[in-house]
């Protein structure tokens, strides 16, 4: 019977050793299926997810990155936010909410943040491009950074033009859409 | 294994007086379920798969020199609109006067028309995958020769057209179709009101 309790305590200690803590997501995504086989790079990278109903949320990794980050977007849009604020932002790794929701949506108590309702979608409409504007200052906290677009299978393709277009006209050209391995091309 | 206990005779030597040890069983059923609470833990809350990524590049917003442009020759110009309900259509050449044909995503559809119309350069592809199996050859090089293989002037060259009710996945498929079939270029355009006439009708 001991080799039992060995064996429980050797698969602990691989899965400790090899596995990473999955990011948490505001919504659930399927993403749709692809014969590539490259692999997402894990640092520097700036993701971009579209849920099925055309929400926009946008994140960044690295924890300082984003406190400068919320910084700049504070001033610009003249929104200001306690230390306190900044600090819980920091800890987010995706949001979807428009800049003049974004204190009271930081003041929420963490069970109810992922609800739709407290998630409004970041805007991407020309009148009032806040996407834009999120890419452009997270290119100036981080140069380095790479784009990843991670949208539902059913996003209505209007979203997504949207997205590519405002990208487009940041010059920002190069971009990775996040798909899962698909086994055997064909269906 | 569940306990373990001390030896509990004890022998008497030399008629020395030695005091009776109680023997003492320690279960460590507690310490295994614990160890399996934790493996539980770790297999739900992480993971060991990373997600696959696409890599694109778009064309510049800016201004292109006219001499880096490729000048596309109409017999190899192929243009995919992506319709609602996973249709997918296509023509080659000029919009102009164009037959447009209807297709699905599934293997003898597209893949089956841009495995045709890209014969020589997917042949020279699989023969390159499997000489490079076969010669345990280098990535590095291998993509050099890809690009070589790819940078063929003939190569035909597709217009990938969304039309507002398709969805992502169709253009993940049809960008997969691409990767699939060995297309050297290809480029995202935003669809025109001559193209949208083209499938009006088929497009219901």
């Amino acid at each position: 019977m001991t080799a039992m309790c060995d064996v429980a305590f050797l698969l602990l200690t691989f899965f400790m050793l090899t596995s990473n803590f999955t990011r948490k997501e505001p919504v659930l995504v399927a993403t749709p299926s692809s014969v590539s086989e490259i692999k997402i790079p894990e640092t520097n990278i700036m993701t971009v997810l579209v849920d099925p109903t055309g929400k926009v949320y946008f994140g960044i990794d690295g924890q300082d990155k984003r406190e400068l980050l919320i910084e700049k977007m504070a001033a610009t849009y003249k929104v200001t936010l306690t230390p306190e604020e900044r600090k819980r932002f920091s800890l987010l790794d995706l949001f979807g909410n428009p800049m003049y929701a974004m204190k009271a949506f930081l003041n929420l108590a963490p069970d109810v943040r992922d609800l739709p309702q407290n998630n409004m979608g970041i805007p991407t409409d020309s009148t009032d491009n806040q996407f834009k504007q999120w890419v452009k200052l997270a290119r100036e906290v981080n140069p380095d950074l790479r784009i990843a677009i991670k949208a539902d299978e059913k996003t209505p393709f209007p979203v997504i033009k949207k997205v590519m277009k405002s990208l487009q006209e940041l010059d920002e050209n190069r971009y990775n859409l996040i798909t899962k391995l698909e086994t055997t091309p064909g269906r | 294994m569940a306990d373990v206990s001390q030896d509990s005779g004890s022998h008497k030597k030399g008629g020395k007086k030695r005091s009776k040890k109680l023997p003492t069983r320690i279960d460590f059923t507690p310490m295994v379920d614990l160890g399996f609470l934790l493996i539980t833990f770790f297999m739900l809350a992480t993971s060991l798969i990373k997600p696959q990524t696409m890599e694109i590049t778009m064309p510049s917003d800016k201004k292109v020199e006219d001499v880096d442009k490729a000048v596309a020759k109409a017999s190899q110009a192929v243009t995919l609109i992506l319709g609602k309900n996973d249709k997918v259509f296509y023509y080659f050449g000029k919009t102009e006067g164009a037959q447009v044909i209807e297709t699905n995503y599934a293997a003898d559809g597209l893949r089956k028309i841009l495995l045709e119309k890209n014969f020589n350069i997917a042949k020279q592809v699989e023969d390159l995958k499997s000489e490079k199996i076969k010669t345990h050859m280098n990535e590095d090089v291998f993509q050099k020769k890809l690009g070589e293989i790819k940078a063929n002037k003939n190569a035909p060259v597709v217009r990938i057209m969304a039309t507002d009710d398709s969805n992502y996945r169709n253009l993940v498929d049809a960008l997969d179709e691409m990767n699939i079939c060995s297309i050297s270029r290809y480029a995202i355009v935003d669809i025109d009101e001559q193209d949208l006439q083209l499938i009006r009708d088929k497009n219901i």
